[in-house]
């Protein structure tokens, strides 16, 4: 048992390899979720190139959105990099959570494969390792499908979302809401997440009513993350 | 404020470079440093759901019918099957059929 742990952290060409193909399925879904963000950030007046690079570079589905949301002649400042931060903050998890299998490693390694760190594959790697097989293929092989298809899929949206006459009729608008909503509550599903999630989108409400502009995102995660302090539970228990 | 023409947009995607990166690469810097304690683990975990309910929860208010439909789809079919992507194709269709026959 011994033996088979310490060959857990391991990574080559073959598991990276297998690890792009696990994950091709949902990178066909994400391919989606960038022609919408290659749309919905055009329409909102930013150029092609800035589009293309921005998902190339960021890598951040969720964030850029909401960066998205913020635009306008200029944005502010300090809401564009809080909101950033709370939305990324969960990469902080991912990235602690696979640390007992990444310390192996050099540290180029460990940043290296954390560069491509996002939702599915980061799950998916976890969830091989509970089962006792090695998951870091998942993280860096899967990262780079999902990479390459969210890319793809926003040059797709820039070039040819236009071609989609109206895409609210077609309820395109709603991809991320939808996604999130999804990814929400695809996650823990019990009464410490019901107060959780009454917390943050109570107060994610006051605050979209009554405080400054943009503050709501802000707000509703820092109520809801410290409703989570006296409620929550961590997966990994 | 940043205006988002010019050398603008370039001071942007660093940022939302840098923030990503750092948040990428923070969980294991700090983890090699020391551990991360129970109660910061909890906020942690708390926020991470709590931020995508706090982005959420306007567009079901201020949204139209076809917006609240969606979602409202989203949560049944994800509720019932736990599957991700047929819950988002079922509001996707939903907030579209509610669009086009509806109103």
């Amino acid at each position: 048992m011994a033996e088979a742990n310490t060959q857990l952290h391991r990574l080559d060409g073959s598991l990276i390899w297998s690890g792009f193909k696990a994950l091709i399925p949902i990178s066909f879904f994400v391919t989606f979720f960038g022609i919408a963000f290659g749309l919905t950030a055009k329409q909102a007046g930013l150029s092609d190139t800035l589009v293309v690079s921005m998902s190339a570079l960021v890598f951040s589905g969720y964030a850029q959105f909401a960066l998205i949301d913020l635009w306008g002649p200029s944005i502010p400042l300090l809401p564009m990099i809080l909101t950033a931060l709370a939305i990324n903050a969960r990469h902080f998890l991912m990235g602690a959570t696979l640390y007992p299998w990444l310390r192996h490693h050099t540290p180029a390694k460990q940043y290296g494969v954390m560069t491509v760190a996002s939702d599915a594959n980061w799950a998916l790697s976890l969830n091989a390792f509970n089962r006792g097989q090695p998951g870091l293929g998942i993280l860096l092989g899967g990262g780079i499908a999902i990479w390459v298809f969210w890319t793809l899929g926003t040059w797709l949206g820039v070039h040819f979302g236009n071609a989609i006459a109206s895409p609210r009729l077609l309820g395109l608008d709603m991809v991320m809401g939808c996604f999130l909503l999804a990814m929400v509550m695809s996650g823990q599903r019990d009464r410490s997440a019901l107060i959780i999630w009454t917390t943050a989108a109570a107060s994610s409400l006051l605050a979209y009513r009554y405080m400054p502009a943009n503050s709501h995102v802000i707000i509703g995660t820092i109520t809801g993350g410290v409703a989570g302090m006296f409620t929550g539970r961590t997966t990994d228990d | 404020m940043i205006e988002t023409s010019g050398t603008g947009t370039i001071y942007i995607v660093a940022i939302m470079v840098i923030i990503t990166l750092a948040t990428r690469w923070g969980g294991v810097y700090f983890m090699s440093v020391t551990p991360i304690n129970y109660r910061v683990r909890q906020f942690i975990q708390a926020m991470s759901a709590s931020v995508l309910v706090a982005l959420i929860a306007p567009m079901a208010i201020t949204g139209d019918h076809g917006a609240r439909i969606a979602l409202l789809a989203t949560a049944v079919i994800i509720f019932l099957t736990q599957k991700p992507l047929p819950a988002i194709t079922a509001g996707i269709v939903a907030a579209a059929l509610t669009r086009q026959f509806v109103y």
